[in-house]
Formats: structure tokens, sequence, C-alpha cells
């Protein structure tokens, strides 16, 4: 074909940034990175909420193992996205979350024994008392894209100068709902910043066999909305990537997607097993790139923090967990005739006599 | 007061309804510059604007989705989806998300939203634009499922979904959305969910019905009277949660039931209706409970119709059947 019968329409590129690299190693000097907002202090911080959230991690599954908590995803390897996430949102924007932001979730606000209560399999859990506009997680995947469209939406119709943010992982990007909520967010130009976590595993499936795509960012280019790579592990990254996508959709610049490229160090939840389908090998080389050794260094070289620092920090992040396990294992369990509490606003008379059957099997149990 | 098809109500209860509250918006495809494709929305985003009435991009699961966003955010969406066929994309936005909201956040979160479509057969329509497939929507807890059989129901239940403070099922009977005309008090008065209408009084047989249905059923109440047999006809009109007094008492007085519906027979709401009979009013039978209905069929197309809907003969035949029994 005559090369000059080929029109280009247009030509599209997907931007990937690093600048903490795995050895700890700043792209340039830390001094830099203030205009960006990121100062020392920042920095701790990052490192203390990573340092939380793993913390309440690795307890979460320790509690499901004793029986104590019902089926868990764990977030191992994915606390700087979360941290990054919750540092550059206001109070007032709304999260809409899948449910493995842990560290975003505790940032804003929600409580971890919410969260404990949440996955032990109590309701109350999703009331939680900060954030009360955010939304629950979501456990069937991306259909939370298409709340983050509505939730953006009244925020533009009302003119009110707030973000809203939403996560999936990497499998969410094959669905509609994903694709669906990507095209209208660039439609109607709203104040929404959506995220994808690659992880690179839905449960057992891989990165490459999700999708041919060279960047799963690309797929928003399709919605006419811009987007970019970040490194997932990098906290710095993700804090200056996510904080510029949403000041510029605060001041009506519009949608923004962004995919952070980390790895799911974990099992997909407590009921998985991921050796059935993955390489310790390939595991190994994740552990290696994991976000919060890299910080630990940079911190550490920058002389901002020292080792009796950290065990400082450990000592008191495990502390804090450990009463928070205390108050939710306290919890007295909420009275079965919740299920109708809270199924309609007003329950309607036909649910009555079903009202009365648990309300005479609550009386027998307390007979025996 | 003014004559009004069951459209013009539904037309007029949305009109009604975003002047008195600005956060109700509407969305849907082609529900904005079009006004709908049977005009439901007609003359909306000329008098509240492109913001409130929505042209969404044809996606049925992000406007159910969004929908439930928007409710979170404390507006009130009244969704449009263009026909019953194309809701089922929207259904696991509905029964994972819209139904749960309230329960799941123990009320910190609601979903105050309403789902419009248009459904039933009898007009000729192509494939896909014909099922009454409204039990699989009452089978999900959280919401209600409300269909009008008149314009002045339809007025008023349009009303009361909007304002109701949890997720609307409103399926519109689309045969008969210009079928007849009525005069309608159109003052902003809502009718009630959850009770069923009596919309005539009888004392031998019960005739349960709802939607377009219930044309059939009326007819056939006139005839059963040419032959001294009087019929009591109920709209069932909320068709989750299904009011079980008024059958019962209904039933109490007629010992006698057939139930009409256009839908499916099997796992349908008239085999619930005919369930709490058999459960909570059997000893006040005379006679077992009859359902007509369409068959456990794929809705055929045009040319095979009229067999599939359940006529008005079909209707006496069981009204005689349950008679002599």
């Amino acid at each position: 074909m005559n090369k000059n019968t080929v029109k280009i329409e247009s030509t599209f590129r997907v931007g990937y940034t690093q600048y903490l690299d795995e050895a700890g190693r700043l792209s340039e000097s830390l001094e830099n990175f203030s205009i960006a907002g990121v100062s020392s202090e920042l920095l701790v911080e990052f490192y203390r909420w990573m340092l939380f959230t793993r913390t309440f991690d690795c307890k979460a599954i320790a509690l499901q193992r004793t029986g104590r908590l019902g089926t868990y995803a764990s977030c191992l390897g994915q606390e700087a996205v979360g941290a990054a996430i919750g540092k550059a949102m206001r109070e007032e924007d709304v999260f809409i979350q899948a449910y493995r932001e842990t560290a975003a979730v505790l940032i804003r606000g929600v409580k971890p024994e919410e969260i404990l209560m949440y996955w032990g399999g109590d309701e109350r859990g999703m009331d939680f008392q900060g954030p009360r506009e955010d939304m629950p997680c979501t456990i069937p995947i991306a259909s939370q894209c298409c709340h983050a469209v509505g939730i953006g939406y009244a925020m533009k119709l009302r003119k009110e100068p707030r973000v809203a943010v939403v996560v999936c992982g990497d499998g969410a990007t094959s669905k509609g709902d994903f694709y669906e909520s990507v095209n209208a967010a660039g439609v109607w130009q709203l104040p929404l910043v959506f995220i994808i976590n690659n992880n690179q595993w839905a449960i057992s499936l891989p990165r490459d066999e999700q999708s041919s795509c060279e960047t799963l960012a690309q797929k928003a280019i399709a919605g006419g909305v811009s987007c970019e790579q970040v490194d997932g592990n990098d906290v710095i990254a993700c804090y200056i990537k996510i904080k510029a996508a949403i000041d510029r959709a605060r001041e009506g610049q519009g949608p923004h997607l962004i995919e952070t490229i980390s790895y799911r160090l974990s099992d997909h939840t407590t009921a998985d097993d991921a050796s059935r389908y993955r390489d310790e090998e390939n595991v190994g080389e994740a552990w290696q790139k994991e976000p919060m050794t890299r910080l630990r260094s940079l911190l550490m070289d920058e002389l901002i923090i020292d080792h009796a620092a950290i065990e400082l920090l450990e000592k008191e992040c495990s502390d804090e967990i450990d009463a928070a396990v205390a108050r939710y294992l306290a919890i007295a369990p909420a009275s079965p005739t919740a299920m109708f509490e809270y199924l309609y606003e007003t329950l309607p008379d036909h649910y009555l006599d079903q009202l009365e059957q648990v309300r005479s099997a609550i009386l027998q149990e307390g007979e025996k | 007061m003014k004559d009004m098809t069951l459209i013009d109500a539904v037309n007029n209860a949305l009109f009604d309804a975003m002047a008195e509250d600005e956060n109700i918006i509407v969305l849907g495809e082609d529900v904005g510059t079009n006004g709908g494709v049977f005009r439901a929305t007609e003359g909306l985003q000329a008098e509240f604007g492109r913001e409130r009435v929505i042209d969404t991009p044809l996606a049925e699961s992000l406007i159910s989705g969004m929908a439930i966003g928007l409710a979170a955010q404390g507006m009130k969406p009244v969704v449009e989806i263009q026909f019953m066929g194309f809701i089922y994309a929207a259904f696991d936005q509905f029964l994972c998300h819209a139904g749960r909201m309230r329960n799941r956040t123990r009320g910190r979160l609601t979903c105050p939203m309403v789902l419009r479509a248009p459904y039933g057969g009898g007009i000729h329509a192509p494939e896909h634009h014909s099922e009454s497939t409204e039990a699989i929507f009452a089978h999900i807890p959280g919401i209600r499922v409300v269909i009008p059989s008149s314009p002045g129901r339809a007025y008023g239940l349009l009303l009361a979904a909007i304002r109701d403070p949890d997720p609307v099922v409103f399926l519109e009977p689309k045969r008969i959305y210009r079928l007849q005309t009525e005069s309608v008090e159109n003052n902003g008065q809502a009718l009630p969910l959850d009770v069923c209408f009596t919309l005539r009084e009888g004392s031998d047989v019960t005739l349960i019905s709802w939607g377009a249905m219930l044309y059939e059923t009326l007819q056939a109440a006139d005839q059963l009277a040419e032959h001294n047999i009087s019929a009591e006809v109920i709209d069932l009109a909320t068709i989750k949660p299904i009011d079980k007094t008024t059958i019962l008492s209904s039933i109490a007085k007629t010992g006698r039931c057939v139930i009409v519906s256009e839908a499916a027979r099997s796992g349908g709401v008239a085999s619930e209706i005919a369930a709490i009979i058999a459960e909570e009013g059997l000893m006040t039978l005379l006679a077992p409970v009859i359902r007509v209905s369409g068959y456990d069929t794929i809705m055929p197309l045009a040319k095979m119709e009229k067999y599939y809907m359940p006529s008005v003969a079909q209707i006496i035949t069981a009204a005689n059947k349950v008679m002599e029994f």
C-alpha cells in the first residue's frame, strides 16, 4: 500500500513514572520534590501508614487462621498506592474502594476494628464512623466504577469543588462496567480519578492473560480520558501523580486514569492458595520490588529516621492494632432482627411474620 | 384535573416530581432531546435542563450503576431503561448494590432510585421487546416492584415510587400506554405503595391481576356479571412486597381465586400469590386456585403473539371452572 493513502488520525502515548527505585534511590534530590508537596515529614507519614497497614494485614490473616475472622483479602505489597491515595485526597472528597485499598481506607478514618468487623461477618463494619460519604467496599468486580460516575456527576451538577476517586484491579479492566464508566466520565468530563491497582493477578489469571494491551492505562484512551502508568511500589510517584490528577479534576479539568503497577504478594484471599498457579520464583522477584524496603532505605539514607525510630514506629503500630483487635473481639453481636431493620426505611407489613419467625428463633435459642 | 393516557400520566408525574424537588434527575437513553422513544420524558429537558435530564451513553449497567452513586450522594435518580428486554445488563447493579446499600452500610448510605421500563407484549414489537419478567425483580430483597394499570394509578404510583426512600422498579405496561384516556387529578398526590387496589367488589370469585392484563380481567368480570357471577377484581399494583391482607380477606369472602398474569407460568408472581393463599388462606377456599398466564415458552414474535397472551375467554373459562368445582 502506498503510505500516502494511510492517514494517521491520532497518536497516543502512555507515560510511566518512577521516582524512587527498588534500591531506594531517588531520581533527583529530595529537595526537588518539595514543590510537589513531598517533605521529610510526609515520607515518614507514608512509612508509618504503610507499616500500620502491613501490621494490620498480618494480624488480620492471623485472626482468620485462628478462626476469629472470616475470609480476608490481603493487600500485602500494595500499601504504597493505598497510602498515596489516602494522603492525596481531601476529607470532603469521596473514595470508592474495591477491597484491597486498606491503607487508603485507614487514612481516611475508617477504624481497623471496623474493617475487621466487616471481614468478620458483621455488616456494621461498613457503617464506618469516619468518612460517612465514602462507599462501602465492593466485592463484585468493576461495578464500583459506575457508582463513581454517579458520585462525580452529583459533584459536578452541584458545582462542588470535590473529587471522586475510584480503585479497581487489573481484572476489572476487562469488564464492561469499567469501560462504560471511563467512557461516561469522558463524555461528561467528571471530577473523577480512576486508579487501576494492577497487582498482576486476578485470582489465578496473570496480567498477560487478562489483556494483550501493552498497558492497562491505555484503555482510558478509548473513552477519551487521559492516562498514565506509575510504579505502584513507589509511594512518592503514586502520591505526586494521584495528587496532580485530583487537583486537576477539582479545577474542572476532567477525569484521569492512573495504572499503578504493583504485585499481589499474598494469596488472593485467605481462601486461596496461590502456589497452585504461580511460581515462588516469580513472587521472590516481586519481593525485591516491594514498596516498604525502598522507602525505608531512602528514609535512612537521608537520615530522616534511624533504626531506633523504626523500632519505635513498629511498636506503636503493633500496640495500636492489638488494641483495635481487642475492641473488635469485644464487640457484642448484633441482634439477628437487624437483617430486617435495614432492609427498607420502614419495614413493609409483608415482612412482619418473617421478622416474628426470627424473633421466636432467638427466644428459643435463649431457652436452650 | 387533566385527560391523560398512561404515558401522559408518567410524563406528568415526572414533571411534577422534578418541579417539586431539584434533587430529582432523569437519565437514560434518548430521554433528553428525543423525549424518550415512547415520549415519556417529552419536554422535561426543555424545562429542567440538560444537567438534570441526561442523555446517557448506550450502556445500561452504567446507567443503573451511576444512579446508585447519585443516590448515595443524596440525589434522586429516575432511570429509564428503554425496554425491559435491555434491563438485564442493569440487573447486576440493581441486585448487587441498589437493593443492598441500606442494609450493608446499616443505613449510612441509601439508594432512593427509580428504574422505569416499559414491559409486556401485545404490540407486535420486535424480538426482546415483549417479555414480562417482573418476577425476576420481585425476587430481589430490599427493593420494590410497582406496576400501574391505569393513567390515574400511573401518576400516583410513580410519584410514590420517586418519593420512596428505597429503590423501586417501576414497570410500565406499554400495551396500554395509549389505550385509554382518563381524567386524572394531577395535584401532586401520590398513591400508597405496598397495597393492592380493589377495582371492583364481588362475592363469588376473586380475580387478581396487574398491569395490562387488568384490561382483559375487567372485561371478563363484566361478562361474568352477565351470567350472574360476581367477580371481585384486585389490581396487585405493588408486585413486591405483596399486600397479603387485601388478597386473603378477598379470598375469605369469595372462596375462589383466579390469578391472571402475562408472564411465563412457572416461578412467577402468580405462583407466589397462589403460595400465599395455600399457606394462609387454604381453609377459606372453595376451589383450587387457577393461574391464567403466558406459557413457559419463549415469548413468540408478532405472528404468534396472540396465542401467548391470556385472553378474556381464558379468564372466563377459569372463573367458570372454579365456580363449578
